[in-house]
């Protein structure tokens, strides 16, 4: 469903049938413009970041990640885990969210604390079994910590993938996002056999 | 930056306007075109629209384009009695352009009722409902003015609900979408009026601005093809190349000074070094939002003005209304792909005035939007009958994203005294300045209104084809992007801040337009009526200031 960007005879035919009449002047005029201003954003999500962890040790990345991964469990089609999302995390915290390391550096402990509670046997979350994970996270979802992990996990899989996580555009692609930076009429397929606009039908309505 | 003429602070130009959004957009092209010296303090940067992306982290997450958390951090309490909290509030603008450059361009007219509704309807108990000091007949040509010179796309006399219009509009509407195909086949079949939406978004290339690329990054997000009639698109660039206007830059306006006359001298701001500077001026004009207008005067206060400049009525801040809001989203069975192109594609306005009989007052408008990105729609729109993560989560997300619409309500707020912005006593903002505090508190007619709105939606789309329908709650507003009435217009210098020519009644050349100046909130959709006074009270100004009564 997610088309690459620079897919440039579609969308020149699509820009070029959008313009009648004194249009096609101001298109020659303006076009390299419109362009390239159309393209910054494809362009932008070709700057890939490479995997590092900065602001997490492994250890907390490992939690962090196995969180992530019950929150957007990895099924019959990618998670949070195959998008990357534990880098977009790291990085956010670095970046745009550096206030927020110290809520993950509390908030973690509680959760293996409560792994160890449930599960005596089992010394780590990332370590415990899927249906061990669910049975913590269930019993921590209300908390303000789990609703920032679930959050930043949500970011991660869903945002832009110069940010460093939806690799590839999974999440995108779950979803049937179409990241294309300029689309055509008919969108959908409500909208397919519409005909334009026409007054009321004979009927008198209500008012 | 698009080059312009530079003035010195210490060079009085004619008028300093403090915002350069919406209003102050208008009022700075229309005063330069006028032949007036003009400088515009605005405290966001100037971003290129080529350089606006679609990156939902660098608008949701880093405040891009909106006012900054950290920077200029907000209390909140629901009344005067509460201990107000630590709670960003009110989003707006802060760029050049404003809040028009992330706006969703929702750009229906107000009707005749709005400005005469106290009179028609009587008092409502608890508030300070009355009528505007102007009709709609004096707002039509401004209307018209902003439907042709900033860019508006619609169809003329699709609404039998619409007021008078001298002109169509300039241009056809925008292609309509699935949700706006399966509103207005749901709307005739109960009887309703659909119409297309108008929209500040350009359906087709105007005055040498492209047409819109159906990209569907509106609501949040800056268009980088200009399609958008943001005042950044449409009349900023105007402004400067009269070569009398000056839009200066990340200029954070704190004080206006007066002098011993009472008269406005200029506006005191910090330059992007916070460095203090003082610009001198004629005439002093505030645009600056509906949150920063008054903060900025109660800033202003000294021992001549010492509640704050033109508060002798006690109005500056006060009677905040942020429009109601409810919405109902529903999936359907084929892919909608709302994500694609403007967020509105259907409006009716078959309940603007509810039945008064109903025992509440109040009105508002349905659509049919989206405006829904992949990341905020998979952080904020779950139902509450979904899980918020697990298989389940998942699932949800991959089966509605794509097949899913809103119909959602845009409603009257009434005006109550205790709602307002004002001063926090111990908040400080990065400048040191007491930050701003909102208190808000919906009117019980108001949350009736909403209510009886979404039932209205989920009655509109039982008779669709949508295959699963969720509700979200009514909950009391904590937040506020529609920042409307704290200084409100009227004809008494003891019930109102400004008259109905936006001139302060305290302060002869002061002047206040923007969402301020509304005396009731319409319903919903506000940058019109703003864009219409600002063209108008441009027109007055500039004639007072050709008359020397500036």
């Amino acid at each position: 469903m997610t088309s690459e960007p620079g897919n440039e005879p579609d969308r020149r035919r699509f820009l070029l049938s959008s313009l009648s009449g004194a249009g096609t002047a101001w298109i020659t005029l303006n076009w390299p413009a419109v362009m390239a201003a159309a393209e910054h954003a494809a362009q932008a999500a070709k700057a890939a970041v490479p995997p590092q962890l900065e602001a997490l040790t492994a250890e907390q990345a490992a939690a962090v990640e196995a969180i992530a991964a019950r929150i957007i469990p990895t099924d019959d089609s990618p998670g949070a885990r195959e998008a990357g999302v534990i880098y977009f995390i790291d990085r956010a915290l670095t970046t745009f969210a550096t206030e927020s390391l110290a809520d993950y550096q509390k908030g973690l402990p509680v959760f293996e604390a409560k792994t160890r509670e449930l599960f005596p046997s089992v010394q780590r979350f990332s370590e415990a079994a899927p249906e061990q994970q669910d049975a913590v996270l269930k019993a921590l979802d209300e908390q303000p910590f789990f609703e920032l992990v679930r959050s930043h996990t949500v970011m991660g899989f869903l945002s832009d993938p110069m940010r460093g996580g939806n690799r590839d555009g999974v999440g995108w692609k779950l979803i049937g996002f179409d990241s294309s930076p300029a689309f055509t009429p008919p969108f959908g397929y409500y909208d397919r056999d519409y005909r334009g606009w026409q007054p009321p039908p004979k009927q008198e309505g209500k008012t | 930056m698009p080059p312009q003429v530079a003035y010195k602070p210490s060079h009085k130009v004619d008028f300093v306007i403090v915002g350069s959004g919406s209003a102050g957009g208008v009022l700075a092209k229309e005063l330069s075109t006028a032949g007036f010296s003009v400088v515009v303090l605005e405290q966001g940067p100037y971003i290129p629209p080529s350089s606006f992306g679609h990156d939902e982290i660098a608008q949701s997450q880093e405040h891009a384009l909106t006012n900054k958390p950290d920077l200029s951090p907000q209390t909140f309490r629901k009344t005067p009695q509460d201990k107000a909290q630590k709670q960003f509030s009110a989003i707006y603008g802060r760029c050049v352009g404003g809040g028009s450059v992330h706006f969703t361009a929702n750009y229906w007219r107000f009707h005749e009722i709005d400005f005469i509704e106290r009179s028609h309807r009587g008092p409502v108990a608890g508030t300070a409902f009355a009528d505007w000091p102007i009709t709609y007949t004096d707002m039509e040509p401004y209307y018209t003015k902003v439907e042709w010179e900033v860019g508006v796309s619609g169809l003329a006399g699709a609404s039998p609900f619409d007021p008078y219009r001298s002109k169509p509009y300039p241009i056809p509407p925008l292609p309509v979408k699935s949700s706006g195909v399966i509103f207005e086949r749901a709307a005739w079949k109960m009887g309703w009026h659909p119409f297309p939406a108008p929209m500040a978004i350009l359906s087709q290339p105007y005055r040498g601005r492209a047409g819109c690329i159906y990209c569907g990054r509106c609501l949040g997000f800056g268009c980088e093809v200009g399609a958008k009639s943001s005042s950044l698109a449409s009349m900023i660039p105007l402004a400067q190349q009269t070569g009398r206007c000056e839009i200066r830059t990340e200029s954070y306006a704190f004080k206006v000074e007066t002098d011993h006359h009472g008269r406005a001298t200029g506006v005191a701001y910090f330059d992007r070094q916070r460095r203090q500077h003082f610009q001198k001026a004629r005439a002093v004009i505030l645009s600056a939002n509906g949150a920063e207008t008054p903060r900025l005067l109660l800033l202003s206060a000294s021992s001549r003005f010492p509640d704050g400049l033109a508060n002798s009525s006690g109005f500056v801040g006060k009677y905040l209304m942020v429009n109601g809001f409810s919405t109902v989203l529903a999936t359907f069975d084929e892919p909608l792909n709302e994500y694609k192109g403007a967020a509105v594609g259907r409006v009716l306005h078959d309940f603007y005035e509810i039945d008064p009989k109903l025992g509440f007052y109040g009105g508002g408008g349905l659509d049919a939007r989206f405006g829904q990105t992949p990341m905020g729609y998979a952080v904020n729109s779950v139902p509450t009958e979904v899980p918020r993560w697990g298989t389940a989560y998942k699932r949800w997300l991959a089966e509605s994203f794509s097949h899913s619409m809103f119909v959602s309500s845009h409603a009257t707020s009434l005006p109550v005294e205790a709602n307002s912005f004002s001063l926090d006593p111990d908040l400080k903002d990065a400048w040191g300045l007491p930050a701003l505090c909102m208190t808000y508190k919906d009117h019980p007619d108001d949350l009736k209104t909403v209510k009886y709105l979404q039932d209205r939606a989920l009655e509109l789309l039982a008779v669709s084809r949508a295959s699963k329908v969720w509700v979200r709650p009514i909950r009391e507003q904590t937040h506020a992007v529609h920042l409307l009435g704290t200084c409100r217009m009227g004809n008494d210098p003891k019930l109102s801040v400004v008259n109905a020519d936006h001139r302060t009644h305290d302060v002869p050349n002061l002047f206040l337009c923007d969402g301020s100046s509304f005396v009731t909130s319409g319903r919903g959709q506000p940058t019109m009526t703003i864009q219409a006074l600002a063209f108008r009270a441009a027109d007055r100004i500039g004639a007072a200031a050709r008359r020397g009564e500036v």
